[in-house]
């Protein structure tokens, strides 16, 4: 019995290998944006993956996550662009990025440390507006951010001679650059999903649970909760700024517009819908939460004009409608998520009287 | 000096409203312990719904002080209705859950009414018609116009009538007794639902009328004014001490003299040049080279709050929070 | 006598208007079995809080094994040596009954973020040692079956004692353990004796604070007494119980005839 089941897991796994793999061939029949829009889902995927360090293992709710992102990208583009005519090699300005987005995690995550779980919420909110408004005033009086504008001519991603952003044939199969951009996510993913579920199984990934479900106890057993937690904060900003450079090099442009506190608020969403603290379940969420609007878009809009002739809703407003509803239903109806773990379950669904 | 009391002027009438939306926020937090992030689009609804019904009726040749107070007579029963609903519908069934499950639960609701909010009225600024004659007079150096001190005494009644219904009225007590332990209130006969609901449906009529005055005083309304004001005004809530109904007064006064004078004065603070450490080329010639200018204005709610939290949590007048049922 | 493992010398606490301990002094010799005992808000848990750390003291010095550790951090003084348990019990109440004790070895173990992503040899040995030994603190204590439910669903008792292994997990040289039979009838408190007479076999000294008069005469070595935050007796259980100004304490002056 036992035999047949490894098996079957072994053939589901080889299945969504095969199917994450042919993914972009599939979807470039569609059109190359198809492709796109699966890289900014899998760009949330890593982001709702890096926010799950502080709020699914730590159980700090981080509102101004998207500031990391932020730090990442801009770190990016300032090391690899003409704003400053700099051009260092892919390979270095990602660490730096990690690095420096780490930095930024313990520096807003050190004032937080005491305080308790909504006024944590709304520091870290404060703090993602702080960030953002730095960079969209970094203009004045000396040009380092280039403010609301933006900066644009972002270098693409190069690894020795293969330049991602252009179509190249390989082995007989045209492969243009998103298509490229996904496979190296795809790749990246991997990585940060094995460092997660090794992190989680650890001495500190216990660490962390222990300081959620009872911080007094975890100290008075010898954790050092201070450290822990600007850990949690660090590691967490390092996969954003991770994530923020992938960004800045994708898009080949970035502007303070794509670092708002709606962005915070969404990725939170899919760690929340999905299941906090469990990486499967937080996974889910950020797909769903990524291509359901854009499948909307695709599907509303025609259907509103065929049936209205006009369209009444644009499908951004659906969209964020969706967001802030899935937020509701899910914490009255199942608040530990899709796919909760079973930590959570206990601890979310514990009594919930009338 | 000569900026300093202008500035004062319109920290004052700003932080009057703060002050006013802050109490939503305080009483929310005092009586349940949940930050009703929604309450910011409350305050928006309500100047939306104000400004449209005062476009309406701008041409209809009534006074404009009556086209304004019907409009602020429509908005006060839909932000109520608002209020009385996300209650019952978002967080009642979620009074047991832990603190987390309400603070996100209320991110969503804030989130769905400002979508509504565009879906009716759409990405449109809505103006403020040219009803008002400006009446502007002179004050110790500075000038001050009729909508300010007409949103100054507004407040200041407003802030009155809430302190008679908190410690004269029986549901004041009850609202009291509730935040500081609903379950003993429950023993005495408190109907602590009715109470609860009460409480929001009073914030958000307030919260209204403060809309209805941030949009006089800018002259312009739009479905995303909310968020902002309403992080703000929460600043100021905590800051005068979270649950304590002086203190968000207190706050909101406190915070928008803060912001005014902060903005007005951190471009010529952070100006290098006046400290002779500019480079010579924008500095020649009395030209500035100023660091942070008063395009920082938000900034400084945050970095308040921020500094409040770390230093002083429980605020300036301290914060009054019962136990958790 | 060899040194004593743990001196408090003056140790006072005031919370605003209340002086909750002053003056208090007491020394505690390695491998004894040292009850603290006296009337309710004597102080017992103050002093246990203001021991371990959670509290700092107005004055006072503890010193553990000659070591100063007045004033540190919880975790500071779980690394000194002490461990704790809680008069309200307070287990990582969702995560099994293993993980709890696992989380004790934190302390003495030493993977940090590197080595849990690297996963090197030494990294999963001391994974393996980590478990082996939550196993047998389990044992030891012996809830070993419950091993993979949830902490919070255990029995009343049976979390006690899986509180006693978290502690004992930390390789303590003090346990303290605020009122460990509270609620137990009279054959699982004859148990816990068993294990505390086991525990302090291990070379582990044990500071306990309890009510549970005929468990602290048949336990401790020495019992020290509270009353109002101030040291009334201190000595052998037998002498205490006999000691007029513990019986005022407990009963209340005896009445002029």
């Amino acid at each position: 019995m036992i035999r047949s089941r490894k098996a079957w897991v072994w053939l589901g796994v080889a299945l969504i290998a095969a199917t994450l793999l042919l993914l972009p061939f599939a979807l470039s029949q569609a059109g190359t944006a198809w492709v796109r829009i699966a890289n900014i889902a899998l760009l949330y995927v890593l982001l709702a993956l890096g926010l799950n360090i502080v709020v699914g293992f730590a159980g700090l709710l981080d509102l101004g996550y998207i500031a990391f992102y932020a730090v990442g990208a801009y770190a990016y583009a300032l090391l690899a662009s003409p704003h400053f005519g700099l051009h260092l090699p892919f390979w270095a300005i990602l660490p730096i990025g990690a690095v420096v987005a780490a930095a930024f995690g313990v520096m807003l995550g050190a004032p937080t440390l005491k305080l308790r779980g909504d006024y944590l919420a709304i520091v870290t909110l404060g703090f993602g507006e702080i960030v953002r408004i730095f960079l969209n005033n970094l203009s004045q009086p000396v040009n380092i951010t280039r403010g609301p504008q933006g900066i644009a001519g972002i270098d693409p991603a190069r690894i020795g001679g293969f330049d991602f952003s252009r179509t190249d044939t390989l082995l007989g199969a045209v492969v243009s650059g998103p298509m490229k951009y996904y496979y190296l996510l795809l790749a990246l993913l991997l990585a940060i999903v094995i460092v997660n579920v090794r992190l989680q199984n650890s001495r500190i990934g216990r660490a962390w649970e222990a300081i959620r479900e009872d911080e007094v106890a975890a100290r008075s057993m010898g954790i050092d909760t201070t450290l822990m937690k600007l850990l949690a904060f660090a590691m967490g900003a390092s996969f954003g700024g991770v994530a923020g450079g992938m960004f800045a090099a994708i898009q080949g442009f970035i502007s303070p517009e794509s670092f708002v506190l709606v962005e915070s608020v969404m990725v939170v969403s899919m760690v929340v819908l999905g299941g906090m603290g469990n990486i499967a379940g937080v996974i889910l969420g950020a797909v769903l939460l990524a291509f359901v609007p854009e499948i909307l878009r695709w599907t509303v809009e025609p259907a509103q004009r065929a049936l209205f002739g006009r369209m009444l809703v644009e499908p951004e407003v659906i969209r964020m409608l969706i967001f802030g509803l899935a937020l509701v239903l899910v914490m009255l109806f199942r608040p530990a998520g899709l796919l909760p773990s079973a930590v959570r379950k206990r601890e979310l669904e514990a009594e919930r009287p009338t | 000096m000569d900026i300093f009391v202008q500035q004062l002027v319109n920290g004052l009438t700003l932080g009057a409203v703060y002050a006013i939306v802050a109490l939503g926020y305080t009483m929310v937090y005092g009586i349940i312990q949940l930050i009703n992030f929604a309450h910011g689009e409350v305050v928006m609804i309500g100047a939306m719904v104000a400004f449209t019904i005062i476009n309406l009726l701008a041409a209809s040749g009534l006074p404009p002080l009556a086209v304004v107070l019907i409009g602020t007579a429509c908005a006060v029963p839909v932000c109520m209705l608002v209020g009385y609903s996300m209650e019952r519908l978002a967080y009642r069934p979620l009074r047991s859950a832990p603190r987390l499950a309400p603070l996100i639960t209320a991110i969503g609701v804030s989130i769905i009414l400002q979508h509504l909010a565009m879906l009716v009225w759409s990405r449109n600024v809505l103006a403020f018609p040219q009803i008002i004659p400006l009446a502007t007079y002179s004050f110790l150096g500075a000038s001050i116009t009729g909508v300010q001190i007409a949103i100054l005494s507004l407040c200041f009644a407003l802030m009155a009538g809430l302190a008679l219904l908190v410690y004269r009225t029986r549901l004041g007590t009850a609202m009291r007794a509730t935040a500081q332990n609903p379950q003993v209130a429950r023993l005495m006969g408190v109907d602590v639902n009715r109470v609860i609901a009460a409480t929001f449906v009073i914030g958000a009529a307030l919260g209204a009328v403060a809309g209805v005055m941030v949009g006089t005083y800018y002259g312009v309304a739009q479905y995303t004014m909310g968020s902002v004001l309403g992080l703000k005004a929460f600043a100021a809530a905590v800051l005068g001490g979270i649950g304590n109904i002086p203190g968000a007064m207190v706050g909101g006064l406190l915070l928008g003299v803060v912001e005014a004078l902060g903005a007005g004065y951190i471009g010529d603070l952070t100006d290098l040049c006046r400290y002779g450490l500019g480079p010579q080329a924008n500095c020649a010639d009395g030209g500035h080279f100023i660091l942070f200018g008063s395009n920082y204005q938000d900034v400084f709610a945050f970095v308040v709050l921020i500094l409040v939290l770390v230093f002083r949590p429980s605020g300036l007048l301290g914060e009054r929070v019962g136990d958790r049922a | 006598m060899s040194a004593p493992l743990l001196e408090a010398k003056q140790i006072g606490k005031r919370f605003g208007g209340v002086q909750a301990l002053s003056g208090v002094s007491f020394s505690i010799g390695r491998g004894e079995i040292y009850g603290l005992i006296g009337p309710n808000g004597a102080g017992k848990t103050t002093l246990f809080n203001v021991l371990t750390g959670i509290y700092s003291p107005q004055g006072g010095t503890f010193a553990l094994a000659g070591r100063n550790i007045t004033g540190l951090k919880p975790d500071r003084i779980a690394a000194a040596g002490i461990a704790r348990t809680f008069q309200n019990i307070r287990l990582f109440a969702n995560l099994s009954v293993l993980e709890n004790v696992m989380i004790g070895r934190h302390l003495r173990t030493r993977t940090g973020v590197v080595g849990a992503i690297l996963r090197t040899r030494r990294v999963l040995e001391e994974e393996r040692a980590i478990e082996k030994r939550a196993l047998e603190l389990l044992d030891f204590v012996g809830i070993r079956r419950r091993a993979n439910d949830a902490a919070g669903s255990l029995p009343y008792g049976d979390q006690r004692r899986l509180e006693i292994a978290r502690a004992l997990a930390t390789e303590p040289k003090l346990l303290a353990l605020d009122e460990p039979a509270a609620g137990m009838n009279a054959s699982e408190t004859l148990a816990l004796r068993r294990l505390l007479d086991s525990i302090r076999g291990g070379g582990t000294t044990i500071l306990l604070i309890e009510h549970d008069m005929r468990l602290v005469m048949n336990v401790c070595d020495r019992v020290l007494v509270l009353d109002y935050g101030e040291r009334i007796a201190e000595g052998p259980p037998a002498e205490v119980q006999r000691d007029p100004r513990v019986v005022e304490a407990y009963l209340g002056a005896p009445h002029a005839a």
